[in-house]
């Protein structure tokens, strides 16, 4: 067949492999609706009032993040840590390791970007750049650590990340209340950080973070799918043995991995500081857990998790209408988290109703996550 | 002795997906007797025993216990009638004692909490006193004690023994049991064995090693190709006679060749030592040299350490003690990337663990060990239209049969797969190919084809090292022939001078 | 420092301890059988909510345990079904349980409790038992022999949980799963069933720890309350090398650094966060250079042929 024949078949098999993958997908979110539906029901005084909380609830939620004026920025806001941490929890998936210290490194990368936006003189530009780099540098050193114990140890990631949040959350809390507070205000802060280094609002509290994210993944789609570099990690993921018949080190592959990944989060950190508050306070994030749930949504491709990060950053931003609208609590929102996450990473579940309609899912890249703590 | 048998399998036969492990096999065991289930890899002996063992379900056939038929659904059954497995890879969990192993599933408890089920408390004594009675009846010493991890492998074969005759087994099956014991250690299996069929306890052991077979067994019965090819005693069978039944009369495919004209040494390997993955001595000190122009084929029935051969010659593998030169540089130390930029070719034992990456295109797998080299790469930046378009022609000149170079190469079947990995090692400019079982699970075109492309190396100036457990193969292909048994090399002669008796000989560990 | 200040320290510990503890036994049944377990968090959320809200309505301790504990374990039962039925990575079920947890509690606290007045009618915690005699001893009778039930039961439980695991058919059953699944399937033991089994024992355990929390230590219900004290409790059965005994022991390590922590509060901010973080800097120092082994088949999915 022709050279162009075969480009032709080539895209449409592309687009064709695509939708089908969409649809484990979107039949996570559907019927993780639909089972948060019945939660609402069920937990109301009667089935009537239930089926009317459920209507007025994800009707609010739809207004809330879309509808309303402003509604779609404030999606957008709320999307942006999301992409970054999406990609920070996907890039180790790849790699065959399983990042769940996100937290930890998005905590960690936003007190070293604050410091640094707090104390170095640069002009405007320059210094929001340096901020955003020293914030990627010390989520890349938070993801190090577990990297390079995996490495030379084999010491698994999931423990040592779970430990280094909490380690995270007591470090940072110190800086904040103890050494970079601003003694002028009663709230527990730091100072703000400069405003060379503030990242430019656009509308309400749209900021350029959004754009930031968006570049960051297409940035990284290139890095996985388009260099050496990626193929090497990619191919690590997915049989390391034949990595290494190829010539790739898995071990080094871990370590790039998990800075990568750490980078990421920080980064995604810092760009909260620099776009919203400007300074940084005490307390904690979950965030990176919900990344997982939006890797795993994004199919583990930068290019799906901006999608992916859409629609959890949809359901942060809508979830609190669902107290002004239905009177229901925002924890529901929790909730659908939760079952759209075990939805798309037990497909079975889902593949147990395709398979009676007999719609084939392709299997495609699947990353095969590290199982158990022998790595 | 006109004795019902205390085993008997008629007509067994076993299918998979693709092939036929087990073919109407007919077996007798009699009470009290050895045999010994000779044949190659493949022919079905594991199988054969996973059936009488309740692992798996015949699809034809039936089995009979003391004269009446019986079906096994599990392990469980085998073991109510009194069938004993000892497995090639021991069923002990490393971390518990011999006692512990030896009751799991069947403890003794003692104490008042006994009444209540799985929660009494366990009676170490009483078993650990079992198994020392066990032990002085049938010569097996061993201290209940230990840890399984600790034991040497001769004695924890002794453990597994041990956990089927205190479930009463009188009947045992031993699969491949000498594979990894030292020669002490198989004569004291021998004995051991000895004894219990002294007492009444009859044994079925697989192998394929000849001279245990003579000197041990009672009868022998042995498979090729999933059939029974036939029964013979000690005093009937000759090591030749049974080395001809095991690698059969098949037909050689001959494929023509010129005769060789060597050039100069391009691998050398002097007194090589590698440990398998359990820190066990698997490559016992090898030499050899490959020239230019000649493919030297090593034979020898797989587990002899061939695989730990080709991973440390190909870096994958740590190397123990020796050296190998490839083209005069050293390479004992190298790692797998460097050894393939000084031009070798190297075609897996397991395509699919090793040579694939199944998720991904025909394409990429092309270039698995080349992605990073220009053309296919421009610095860091891939140059997937270079891949593709070196994809499309591999696949047409090498005949592999794919909708696309986008296909994902799991979706390929076993013989195209294997055509991907030649094209890429072979397409290349190299100076040495190592081709571990190249085709293995191929179908019979692909196979030809993939000789025709092995001999064409060879007659550009290639260096060939063939390892393969198929003695047609080797015998057709190679120039000259090395036998490889328990880790050393037991003869290398001329292909010329060889023949199908000899070496099947000698892959069995007999010296002719 | 006086010996006053020794003794209500180690009261202290002993208190901080058997949340901990608990959740790490939870954790050591269903990890000895082979499955990852990071939902102990989770499963202790979900009973001190529900052990609260049952104690609350009925007026009954009794009934909010039993309730309280039959919630932890159904939370159990779902990991057990996603990672044994559905072969789901059982990191990624855990994280669903934990998220499931935190929502469900919250939505149901906001629902049903938020509105309750604060004295949260009929429901005050489990007494103090003091042990005849001993509780008399100055100083060390504080601290040693004065507790709320469930701190003497944890030591208990520490004791007959190490029968069970080690001289118990129960015990040996699960340890060959969790180490060696086909070699237990090839004598008979049932894979599957020890499982599913044993995780929920494991629910039970955490369970029991979230009730500590409100029924014992607290006496309401607040939102998240657990405060990644089940995640402590993971690090105490690495750090103890799922054993019943190292668990407790690392659990009593990590309740003394919380108390101390609480203690320095007042003297030095630095202190105390250093004390707070030291349990979890500790296991990862501990887990890098003496390389505690998990069971062999942890993690792994096991299919029967």
């Amino acid at each position: 067949m022709t050279t162009n024949d075969e480009k032709q078949e080539v895209k449409e098999g592309i687009v064709k492999r695509s939708l089908k993958q969409m649809i484990v997908p979107i039949l996570a979110i559907v019927t993780a609706l639909a089972i948060g539906a019945i939660i609402i029901m069920v937990t109301s005084g009667s089935l009537a009032e239930g089926a009317g909380k459920v209507v007025d609830g994800y009707g609010g939620m739809l207004y809330g993040a879309f509808l309303k004026p402003n509604g779609l920025l404030n999606t957008l806001v709320a999307t942006t840590p999301l992409i970054l941490l999406g990609l920070a929890v996907a890039i180790p998936f790849r790699t065959g390791l399983f990042n769940i210290g996100a937290n930890g490194q998005f905590l960690i990368g936003a007190l070293v970007g604050t410091i640094a936006g707090i104390y170095l003189p640069l002009p405007p530009v320059i210094h929001a750049i340096v901020v955003m780099a020293c914030g990627f540098l010390g989520g890349a050193l938070w993801g190090f650590i577990p990297g390079i114990l995996r490495a030379r140890l084999g010491a698994h990631e999931v423990i040592n990340t779970i430990m280094l949040n909490f380690i995270a959350v007591g470090i940072v809390n110190y800086a904040v209340r103890e050494v970079f507070r601003d003694p002028n205000t009663t709230s527990v802060r730091t100072y703000y950080i400069q405003e060379s280094a503030y990242l430019m609002r656009l509308s309400g509290r749209f900021n350029l973070g959004f754009f930031i994210a968006v570049l960051v993944a297409i940035l990284i789609f290139y890095y996985l799918f388009k260099t050496t570099w990626g193929f090497s990690l990619r191919t690590t993921g997915q049989n390391p043995n034949a990595a290494k018949y190829a010539g790739i080190r898995p071990t080094w592959e871990y370590v790039i991995a998990m800075m990568l990944g750490g980078g990421l989060a920080g980064l995604a950190g810092i760009v909260e500081v620099q776009g919203l508050d400007r300074f940084l306070t005490e307390g904690n994030t979950s965030l990176g857990f919900t990344a997982i749930a939006v890797s795993l949504l994004g199919l583990n491709h930068p290019l799906g998790i901006i999608p992916a990060a859409f629609v959890f950053g949809a359901l942060r931003t809508g979830g609190d209408y669902l107290q002004i609208r239905a009177g229901l609590s925002v924890h529901i929102v929790a909730i659908l988290q939760a079952l759209i996450l075990l939805f798309v990473a037990a497909p079975t579940i889902v593949r147990w109703y395709l398979d009676k309609f007999k719609i084939q899912v392709s299997a495609g890249e699947e990353t095969t996550i590290s199982q158990g703590w022998g790595g | 002795m006109n004795e019902t048998p205390v085993l008997e399998a008629r007509g067994l036969t076993k299918r998979f997906p693709g092939v036929l492990a087990n073919d109407a096999v007919d077996l007798t065991l009699n009470k009290g007797e050895i045999l010994a289930l000779l044949g190659e890899n493949g022919a079905g002996k594991t199988t054969l025993m996973n059936m009488l063992y309740g692992l798996y379900k015949p699809d034809e056939g039936e089995i009979l216990l003391n004269g009446k038929p019986i079906v096994m659904n599990s392990p469980n059954d085998a073991i109510d009638a009194g069938i004993g497995m000892v497995h090639q890879h021991f069923m002990l969990v490393p971390v518990m004692t011999v006692t512990e192993n030896v009751m799991m599933g069947d403890e003794e408890t003692r104490g008042i909490l006994s009444r209540i089920p799985l929660l009494g408390r366990l009676d170490r004594q009483e078993v650990a006193q079992e198994i020392e009675e066990l032990s002085n009846q049938y010569g097996l010493t061993i201290n209940p004690n230990d840890t399984i991890k600790d034991l040497p492998v001769g004695i924890q074969q002794r453990a597994e023994i041990i956990k089927a005759l205190y479930r009463k087994a009188d009947i045992l099956i031993l699969d491949e049991p000498t594979a990894v014991l030292t020669p002490q250690e198989v004569d004291e299996l021998f004995e051991i064995i000895h004894e219990l069929t002294d007492q009444g306890v009859s044994i079925i052991f697989i192998t394929h090693k000849l001279k245990e077979v003579l000197t041990n067994a009672d009868r022998i019965a042995v498979l090729h190709r999933g059939r029974l090819v036939g029964t013979t005693t000690p005093d009937e069978a000759t090591e030749a006679s049974l080395a001809e039944m095991m690698v059969g009369r098949s037909v050689i495919l001959e494929v023509p060749k010129e005769a060789s004209k060597p050039g100069g040494e391009v691998l050398q390997v002097r007194d090589l030592f590698v440990s398998d993955d359990r820190h066990q001595p698997t490559v016992n000190g090898i030499t050899l040299e490959v020239r230019e122009g000649e493919i030297l084929g090593i034979a020898g029935v797989q587990g002899n350490g061939q695989r730990e051969l080709v991973e440390g010659l190909t870096g994958l593998r740590h190397i123990d003690s020796g050296s190998v030169h490839i083209n005069g540089v050293e390479t004992t130390k190298f790692r797998p990337r460097h050894i393939t930029e000084l031009g070798v070719a190297h075609i897996p034992e397991d395509r699919e663990k090793h040579g694939l990456v199944m998720s991904y295109s025909i394409a990429d797998n092309f270039v698995l060990n080349q992605y990073y080299l220009p053309p296919y790469a421009k610095g860091p930046m891939l140059q997937q239209d270079t891949i593709d378009e070196h994809g499309r022609e591999l696949v047409e000149k090498y005949d592999v049969r794919t909708p696309s170079i986008v296909t994902h190469a799991g979706n390929l079947s076993g013989g195209n797969k294997q055509k991907v990995i030649i094209a890429r090692e072979l397409s290349r400019d190299v100076k040495l190919v190592i081709a571990n079982q190249p085709t293995r699970g191929v179908d019979v075109g692909s196979i030809e084809f993939i000789h025709n492309q092995i001999i064409e190396q060879r007659k550009n100036g290639q260096a060939v090292l063939l390892i393969s457990a198929e003695l047609d193969e080797i015998m057709s292909l190679s120039d000259r022939i090395a036998v490889m048994y328990e880790g050393r090399i037991v003869k290398t002669l001329p292909a010329g001078e060889a023949t199908r008796e000899e070496i099947g000989l000698l892959m069995a560990g007999s010296e002719a | 420092m006086n010996i006053e200040f020794i003794a209500d320290l180690i009261r202290a510990a002993l208190i901080a301890a058997t949340p901990i503890a608990l959740g790490s036994f939870g954790g050591l049944f269903s990890e000895r059988s082979g499955i990852v377990n990071i939902a102990i968090e989770g499963m202790m959320l979900t009973s001190a909510m529900v052990g609260a809200f049952v104690a609350a309505s009925t007026g009954s301790l009794f009934l909010g345990l039993v309730l309280g504990l039959t919630s932890a374990g159904l939370m159990a039962a779902l990991h057990a079904l996603v990672s044994i039925r559905f072969k789901t990575d059982q990191i990624i079920s855990g994280t669903v349980i934990n998220f499931l947890a935190l929502g469900l509690t919250g939505h149901i606290y906001q629902v049903y409790l938020a509105d309750l007045p604060d004295n949260w009618p009929g429901f005050s915690t489990f007494p103090q038992i003091p042990i005849p005699v001993l509780s008399e001893i100055p100083f060390i009778g504080k601290a040693f022999f004065n507790h709320q039930p469930l701190v003497y039961i944890t030591i208990i439980l520490a004791i007959v949980i190490h029968f069970v695991l080690f001289n118990t058919p129960w015990g040996l059953r699960m340890r060959a799963v969790g180490e060696h699944p086909k070699a237990a399937d090839t004598v008979g033991i049932n894979v599957y069933f020890t499982r599913y089994a044993n995780v929920i024992i494991g629910g039970l355990l955490a369970g029991l720890g979230g009730i500590w929390l409100t029924l014992e230590f607290v006496g309401q219900f607040s939102i998240n309350m657990t405060a990644g004290r089940g995640f402590i409790a993971l690090a105490a059965l690495i750090f103890g090398r799922w054993t019943p005994f190292g668990a407790y022991g690392a659990a009593l390590l990590f309740g003394f650094f919380g108390a101390v922590a609480l203690r320095g509060q007042s003297t030095s901010g630095a202190a105390a966060e250093l004390w707070q973080i030291l349990p979890y800097a500790l296991t990862i120092v501990v887990a890098a250079i003496s390389r505690p082994i998990p069971p062999a088949a942890v993690g792994k999915p096991y299919e029967v042929e």
